[in-house]
């Protein structure tokens, strides 16, 4: 999608109304106008109303800001930090297998300081959906360097932009996570920038984890004016432009078909 | 098929063992495998790290017999954060670990204190700082009794035998699901590793009750239909937010401590010496004392049991007694012990001596010693 094309989401029908899965107590929302968390958090909720597992769920939410949707939803939430959102909603998802249980957080948590936890619930197939918002930095902290954060991108820790030599190339968490987890695994990659698409992979990521397929993860593209320092116009450019040179959307793995065989 | 008729076998004979209450021989990590299967635990979640790590031998060699179950984690982090998730979906789960991997498990530590989520954690404490021994120590008191970013807010029982390791066990499960903060036992590598006489029971054959688990998320129903969904964060926008809960949290703590709080103590009449010592150099220190007895020697013996919440107030009610009392700290760490005890005796003037060898065993031999050369007025530590 090139840059004044019109977004998707506008062209959706019957996309005003809120889902009825989303705490309308709890509304408006408590994210930056702009961000990328919000259309997520309504696909997540939208797809959560079409499967009929609102009792079934359990939800864990990060530090950062991920963690402004502690009480986004009707389902039952723990917050956590870190990136241990995964581990806890693995224990809980041992403890009570019937549960369907979402791990949502964001880049720093999921590849930096929780990677072990993404890393070893995919390689072990944890029966859990991962859910990854890549607005390539740390957000709520007021915008450092993550390991999202793309080549000569200017944050609060690389204010002259990410130099490759001294701190790597974007992380490619879907990729990775595609090379170790088991068969059965689903994985993809999506976007804020296309909500069907959005909302139809998060819905595979339930449902496999649904029929017991295995470890299940969507990294979402996401937006963050605030630290992006971005006008609307901008922003859009960015995630639209700018990302998906290094981050191609499309599913890595899905249950259906064995590993290395999916195109996005 | 076939395996699962040896697993039918293997759990009569597994059930006759504490259904017999046989005299038993064997390791305290072992001891503390069956205890957990005895306090009705459900999961651990575990790391591996010595010398705790036949705990999770034997608990993942029992826990098939038993639908009981076990995971290996990728780290302590993770083992720590997986017990709150199974705990608030309403089962058991524990883990035990020690030295660095204690330090690790702080965090979700800190955690389960905040949210107040029940979890049971074996510490068999090594030799510190860092990596240090894998073989004894009790270093690891303050970090068990205090650590992380906050007061506190943990009941933690130190034992002294296989016996108290087996016990204590059982009591940390109830005592974690009953007050809901997070519970330790407080062993170290030597009860880790050697093999002791221990009598394993079912704790419902000798009337103990058992604390069962209820779950604080996924309860029946829609939530906003039959209930309202249950939201836990342990993350606050505002001071008065995290004040007003905290000092609510301290309040229950604080009421709670008077019946969780254990200590043994054994004072002759006008003592001139009191040994203070906790975990396994307690028994070393009433060896002690009973042989200075013999001797004609007024020793006494004072050791807390549970080293938080600490029981200040029974030291501090004998030492307040005898204001001539001297007496002497005796642990396998520099002084850990020693500075909750003086905070418990701010303002009186008792003479508080020391005898402190980090990383190291004490004898009772030593402790004689060391009563001996501060009778002769010279500084023990």
């Amino acid at each position: 999608m090139t840059e004044g094309q019109k977004p998707v989401l506008q062209e959706t029908p019957g996309n005003t109304k809120l889902p009825l899965s989303w705490r309308k107590e709890t509304k408006p929302h408590r994210f930056c106008p702009g961000c990328g968390h919000g259309i997520a958090l309504k696909a997540l909720g939208e797809v959560v109303d079409e499967l009929g597992i609102l009792d079934r769920v359990l939800y864990g939410c990060d530090i950062g800001c991920s963690l402004l949707s502690w009480d986004f939803f009707n389902f039952d939430n723990i917050q956590t930090h870190h990136g241990r959102t995964i581990p806890v909603i693995v224990g809980a998802k041992r403890a009570r297998p019937e549960l369907i249980g979402i791990a949502y957080m964001g880049d720093g948590g999921g590849y930096a300081i929780g990677a072990q936890h993404l890393v070893n619930a995919a390689q072990r197939g944890e029966k859990i959906t991962a859910i990854l918002a890549n607005n390539t930095l740390y957000a709520m902290t007021g915008g450092q360097m993550a390991p999202t954060t793309l080549p000569g991108q200017k944050t609060g820790t690389t204010p002259y932009g990410r130099e490759e030599a001294k701190t790597g190339l974007p992380m490619l968490g879907p990729e990775l996570v595609a090379a170790i987890a088991p068969e059965g695994s689903y994985v993809a990659r999506a976007t804020v920038g296309e909500y069907q698409q959005l909302k139809k992979y998060l819905q595979k990521a339930l449902l496999n984890q649904m029929t017991g397929g295995g470890f299940s993860f969507v990294e979402v593209l996401s937006t963050c004016p605030t630290n992006w320092r971005t006008n609307a116009k901008q922003t859009w450019a960015f995630l639209q432009g700018e990302m998906p040179r290094y981050y191609k959307v499309g599913e890595f793995r899905t249950a259906d078909a064995p590993p290395g065989e999916e195109e996005g | 098929m076939g395996i699962k008729i040896v697993s039918r076998q293997l759990s009569g004979e597994y059930e006759k063992v504490l259904r017999r209450e046989q005299r038993s021989f064997m390791t305290g990590n072992e001891v503390v495998a069956w205890a957990a299967l005895a306090a009705g635990a459900d999961l651990m979640y575990g790391y591996p790290i010595t010398p705790q790590n036949e705990i999770m031998h034997y608990w993942a060699r029992l826990t098939p017999h038993f639908g009981r179950g076990f995971l290996q984690t990728e780290d302590e982090m993770s083992a720590g954060f997986a017990m709150p998730g199974g705990a608030l979906v309403g089962k058991k789960t524990f883990s035990a670990t020690a030295g660095p991997g204690n330090i690790l498990m702080q965090e979700p530590i800190a955690m389960a204190e905040m949210m107040r989520i029940p979890g049971v954690w074996i510490i068999q404490q090594r030799g510190g700082p860092s990596t240090a021994t894998v073989i004894y120590s009790q270093q690891e008191l303050r970090l068990t009794a205090t650590g992380g970013n906050g007061e506190g807010l943990r009941i933690v029982y130190s034992t002294a035998s296989h016996q108290e390791l087996f016990e204590y066990t059982i009591k940390a499960f109830n005592s974690a699901w009953r007050y809901r903060f997070p519970t330790f036992v407080l062993g170290d590598g030597y009860q880790a590793k050697m093999r002791e006489a221990v009598t394993l029971f079912r704790p419902e054959n000798r009337g103990w009750e058992l604390v069962p688990a209820e779950p604080i998320l996924c309860l029946p129903g829609v939530p906003a239909r039959d209930r309202d969904p249950v939201h836990l964060r342990n993350t606050f926008n505002l001071e008065e937010e995290l004040y007003t809960r905290l000092m609510d949290q301290l309040a229950v703590y604080e009421r709670i401590a008077p019946e969780v709080t254990e200590w043994e103590a054994e004072v002759p009449p006008e003592p001139e010496v009191l040994l203070v010592a906790h975990g396994i150099v307690a028994r070393a220190a009433r060896q002690a004392k009973e042989s200075l007895n013999r001797q004609g020697w007024k020793v006494g013996y004072f050791r807390p049991v549970t080293v938080r919440p600490f029981p200040g107030q029974a030291l501090r009610q004998i030492a307040a007694a005898s204001p001539n009392l001297r007496l002497l700290v005796v642990e396998s760490a520099y002084g850990q012990l020693l500075a909750m005890v003086k905070a418990e005796l701010y303002g009186l003037t008792n003479p508080v001596d020391s005898l402190l060898k980090p990383g190291v065993g004490i004898t009772a031999e030593e402790i004689a010693a060391a009563v001996d050369q501060t009778e002769e007025g010279e500084a023990v530590s």
